[in-house]
């Protein structure tokens, strides 16, 4: 999984909560073979997961992808499958964590709901 | 009224020939800015008022208290981290920094999730660098190593670089080659004479093999690397020689993947065998307009450019310990401030869920999910559109950003110096 900037991540970079953030961020871009083998259905959502965490996203086909790498933009939706260790240079790798792709049902979470109830088990002690 | 050569308060090009029009202390119109910036100066939603957090919920209230509460939770925790400072001016940065070393904390920018490991990569091996100019009047070799400017910085290739005409590169895009390396074929690969395409993670192993090859000993190479055609990297190879002017610009393609600030170090060091030879020159694509420009301010004031502790009576640098993902995945931190960035976004799912253990002080213009998890929040003036100030572009060189607008609002500077202010009082009052 490589996760980056793209042109509509950054122009809606200042309004995480608006409508155009969520949809040029919450995707996962796919290689054409890897698009077609996953036989994604219905709302053409994945389910992106590995060791730190799980994400739903919608699905696209990219034609610059090669099979077995896919691309979701940098923010939150991509951040839950990458680790928080840094190697030792206060960088956590953003780019090139192994992750399972599966075909879903399952909707994408919008961003209030991926931050819901965070604050809330944290407590926010002050 | 038309307002010209607004510099643009978006990424490292930091463009400085924006023509903005205003009318009743209101932006209406913006020319000649990529999508990215016009989208940012025309401006968005807003946070409306100072707020803090009561039984977990965030309710408005004004600037004092706002300014007391974030000075209280500073003053009494242990390891506050004080973090962003990149979409903010010099002058932020410069209070910013006297605060942490007021409460005994970590001052962090966003370099750390970022060029961060580029940096380290420079400080080990020394950097052959350049201006933007002198890429976009001379080079007649770009190479585009894990960078995307074409989503990233759009005006990058027309002002300064590939596309750009200069005063000895007159043809422009024909009179110069450019090379493509990356893990897919990005738009900015389209516009290459040459696209190598490498498999993540592999960014050391391909430079090692071109460092080979330039030096003379191809021979040793096996006929793949890294999924790379040997035949390739020698043509790649054969046109950085035979360049007259190189120029290696590089993203976070390199600093995100596994050899992080290594990758940089090997780069620099091809570039540096490439002097053996011909003129060749580096540069990291900073990605916040004014990131370079927190590590210049952190780097007079401390001696280091990121990732300082100031808890321990002079400053300490140890990036892997002292950076803001460290200190929150080790849940170290026990309090934390976000000044113009968002963490809550762009870190970890793990180390964002620590984040929301401790409490959170904002101050940004804009909401955020870091607004989600913050417990004060404090608006301010958008810097470059409301607020004037020094910021760096990506090759270094300081420029002034203008003010255009009359916001009515604090400036982060004022903010800053505000909670510094009461954090004093508060020392006093003990």
């Amino acid at each position: 999984m490589i996760s980056g900037r793209t042109l509509g991540q950054g122009a809606s970079l200042e309004a995480k909560t608006s409508p155009e953030f969520f949809k040029a961020v919450s995707f996962c871009a796919l290689s054409e073979e890897d698009y077609d083998a996953l036989g994604i259905s219905g709302e053409g959502n994945v389910l992106v997961r590995n060791e730190f965490g799980e994400i739903v996203v919608s699905a696209k086909k990219d034609e610059g992808l090669p099979p077995g790498v896919i691309f979701i933009p940098m923010g939150p939706w991509a951040n839950a499958v990458v680790g928080r260790k840094t190697g030792g240079c206060g960088t956590p790798q953003f780019k090139g964590e192994k992750v399972e792709v599966e075909g879903t049902k399952m909707p994408v979470m919008e961003i209030r709901e991926l931050f819901a109830d965070m604050k809330k088990q944290g407590g926010g002690r002050s | 009224m038309i307002i010209e050569d607004v510099l643009c308060p978006f990424c490292g090009c930091l463009c400085d020939d924006i023509k903005v029009e205003v009318e009743e202390g209101k932006v209406v119109g913006v020319k000649r800015a990529c999508r990215l910036g016009s989208s940012k100066i025309r401006g968005h939603e807003r946070i409306r008022a100072p707020m803090v957090r009561r039984d977990g919920e965030l309710f408005e209230t004004t600037y004092d208290e706002a300014y007391d509460r974030a000075a209280r939770i500073l003053k009494g925790a242990k390891r506050p981290l004080l973090y962003g400072w990149c979409s903010t001016v010099c002058e932020t940065a410069k209070k910013g920094i006297l605060l942490a070393e007021e409460v005994g904390g970590v001052i962090d920018s966003t370099a750390t999730v970022c060029h961060g490991p580029s940096i380290i990569g420079i400080e080990e091996k020394g950097l052959s660098g350049s201006t933007l100019g002198q890429v976009k009047n001379r080079a007649d070799l770009i190479i585009f190593w894990g960078a995307n400017p074409a989503e990233a910085h759009p005006r990058h290739t027309m002002r300064y670089s590939s596309n750009s005409t200069g005063m000895f590169t007159p043809e422009g895009r024909r009179g110069r080659k450019v090379i493509v390396v990356d893990v897919r074929k990005t738009r900015t690969a389209k516009n290459a004479d040459k696209f190598i395409l490498i498999r993540p993670g592999t960014d050391y192993e391909v430079i090692s093999a071109l460092r080979m090859i330039v030096k003379g000993k191809g021979d040793l190479i096996p006929e793949t690397v890294a999924g790379v055609n040997k035949a390739d990297l020698e043509e790649a190879a054969g046109m950085m020689k035979a360049a007259k002017f190189g120029s290696i610009l590089f993203g976070l393609g390199m600093t995100h993947s596994r050899g992080r600030y290594k990758n940089v170090d090997n780069a620099l060091s091809l570039v540096a065998d490439l002097n053996g030879f011909t003129k060749f020159v580096v540069m990291a694509m900073r990605g916040h307009y004014n990131v370079a420009g927190f590590g210049q301010v952190c780097a007079w004031e401390t001696g280091y450019p990121m990732a300082v502790d100031l808890s321990r009576g002079a400053p300490y640098f140890n990036p892997g310990e002292t950076a803001a993902c460290d200190l929150l995945g080790r849940r170290e931190a026990d309090a934390m401030m976000v000044v113009a960035a968002d963490p809550a976004s762009n870190f970890p799912r793990e180390t964002v869920e620590a984040m929301a253990e401790i409490p959170v002080i904002q101050v940004d213009p804009f909401p955020n999910p870091t607004t989600f998890l913050a417990d004060v929040v404090i608006p301010t003036a958008v810097c470059g559109i409301e607020a004037e100030g020094t910021a760096y572009r990506m090759d270094g060189l300081s420029l002034r950003m203008k003010k255009v607008i009359d916001s009515g609002l604090p400036t982060d500077e004022e903010v800053v110096e505000n909670i510094l202010d009461r954090v004093r009082r508060l020392a006093d009052d003990n």
